[in-house]
């Protein structure tokens, strides 16, 4: 095949990884929400509700979509445009098993950050052509809180980086297969990735710019049918590639303990990677049915005086023991 | 084939490259022209990986399409009162123009004068780990990289210093 015909097709199956998990995510964040909050869910179409999504897709499609008087209009159809396309490039390095991976990167984690801060700068486009009040307290939000966040997100990823000495992804996953999975010695960067990662995401305790009950629904308030479709198929996406980076970074992966490396390293381990990755959305749609809330200034002030300076302790921490530590037990033994 | 493939990419790339920067110079929305600059910037990341430095490529992506297009937006936001401010009416001035014809002439002057020297194509491109070799080893380019991330430090405490109130000082 020629390589052209290769790099279409894996193309192609990211966008159906993307637009499959936007239809998942969304019955599953209906059913996780629901029974949080202690009733049942979408439960009409199909089995236990199943088919109500795929309704909803057909919705999305067929609506009618009206464009305001008073747009950018420039700028106003590409900010979709701007938010989806980063979004589908963040696919390319991540590891789903050691030769399933679309673009085998040595900056692989670098690349995925770099495309991810992309994502603002539409929505940011979106809210500023939207004319709205509301768009652009959303846009204006988004902004600060990626101004705030890039860095300790960065730098909570960085411990496990430097345990593995690698930003390969699929090597650092490797790095994990014959010992212990990074959670265990990285437990306070993996809360602070957790807490950056939420934020990046646009999750719940601090979806700032789409806050419904202050904002309407932020930068999005303007769009409607497939042009919003695009704009929430990238949300959730953002959310899966997130979940995607921590299972590789603290979770191991594709790899299992106590299962040998020979099953897991095709199918098997794509199929062990997704259930992982699943399992950390779920977590953070509980945290999302559990948190009220926080305010943009609380937002930001958590950022700047409390995350910045713990992710940079728990590096030079991360860095003594990496250096020292092999050292230390060598003298000792 | 493949060499096909590379100069469509390299065209499409030229022209977006070269087509937003006429259109950030044109624009008369200053927020147009950020976005227009940041074409330009991720236009430029592709030529990068074009020619496979894919470190450069990544580092023109996060530094000038991600952190320094959203400073650029950060400041428009909060330096316009109304969304109307963003439309610049055109100055014309003699000194602008003398400036712009100066530095023309200087730049066809030295484009026409100069030879180019057609780049050769090394055998095997480094990659990120022999770039990330070359930059930390000692003899190499630890002590000029060392010393910029300090220089980086004094700049970020001096901000905090200075943005802080009156009395807090």
């Amino acid at each position: 095949m020629s390589p052209v015909l290769i790099a279409t097709l894996r193309v192609l199956a990211a966008v159906g990884l993307m637009l499959l998990n936007g239809v998942v995510l969304i019955y599953m964040l209906r059913k996780v929400l629901g029974h949080l909050h202690v009733r049942l869910g979408p439960t009409e179409l199909g089995p236990a509700g199943m088919f109500q999504t795929l309704a909803d897709v057909v919705k999305l499609l067929t609506k009618e979509d009206p464009t305001p008087g008073m747009v950018d209009r420039v700028l106003y159809f590409l900010a979709p445009l701007i938010v989806f396309v980063p979004s589908l490039a963040a696919y390319a390095a991540l590891p789903f098993s050691s030769s399933i991976i679309a673009a085998d990167l040595d900056a692989g984690l670098l690349f995925t950050f770099a495309i991810l801060s992309l994502v603002t700068l539409g929505i940011f486009a979106a809210g500023w052509a939207s004319y709205n009040k509301w768009s652009l307290l959303g846009a204006m939000r988004s902004i600060a809180q990626q101004v705030t966040y890039e860095v300790p997100l960065l730098l909570a990823a960085l411990p496990p980086v430097m345990i593995a000495g690698s930003m390969n992804l699929a090597d650092i996953v490797r790095a994990q297969q014959g010992s212990v999975w990074f959670i265990v010695p990285c437990f306070p960067a993996f809360l602070f990735f957790l807490v950056a990662g939420l934020i990046e995401a646009n999750q719940t305790p601090f979806d700032m710019s789409e806050a419904e009950s202050e904002l309407v629904a932020g930068f999005a308030t303007e769009y409607a049918s497939m042009k919003f479709g695009l704009l929430f198929l990238s949300e959730f996406s953002n959310t899966f590639v997130f979940s995607a980076l921590m299972v590789t970074l603290f979770f191991g992966g594709w790899t299992l303990p106590f299962v040998p490396d020979a099953l897991l390293s095709g199918v098997g381990g794509a199929v062990v990677f997704m259930i992982k990755t699943y399992l950390v959305i779920a977590v953070l749609m509980w945290v999302r049915g559990t948190l009220p809330r926080v305010r943009i200034d609380q937002l930001l002030s958590l950022g700047w005086k409390v995350l910045l300076p713990a992710t940079l302790v728990w590096i030079v921490i991360t860095g003594l023991a990496v250096k020292l530590g092999p050292a230390l037990i060598g003298g000792v033994s | 084939m493949t060499d096909t493939y590379t100069l469509v990419a390299f065209g499409v790339l030229a022209l977006v490259s070269v087509a937003s920067a006429v259109g950030m110079l044109t624009a008369r929305n200053v927020v147009h022209a950020a976005y227009c600059l940041l074409a330009v910037s991720i236009a430029a990341a592709g030529l990068f990986a074009l020619l496979e430095a894919r470190y450069l490529a990544l580092m023109q992506v996060l530094v000038y399409a991600g952190a320094v297009a959203i400073l650029n937006l950060f400041t428009i936001m909060i330096t316009l009162r109304r969304r109307e401010d963003a439309v610049r009416p055109r100055d014309f001035s003699w000194p602008g123009l003398a400036l712009a014809v100066t530095f023309f002439a200087a730049v066809a002057v030295a484009v026409a004068g100069g030879v180019l020297v057609p780049g050769v194509e090394p055998d095997v491109f480094p990659g990120v780990r022999e770039f990330g070799e070359r930059l930390f080893e000692i003899e190499g380019w630890v002590l000029p990289f060392e010393i910029a991330s300090l220089v980086l430090t004094a700049a970020l405490v001096g901000a905090v210093w200075w943005s802080r109130e009156e009395g807090e000082r």
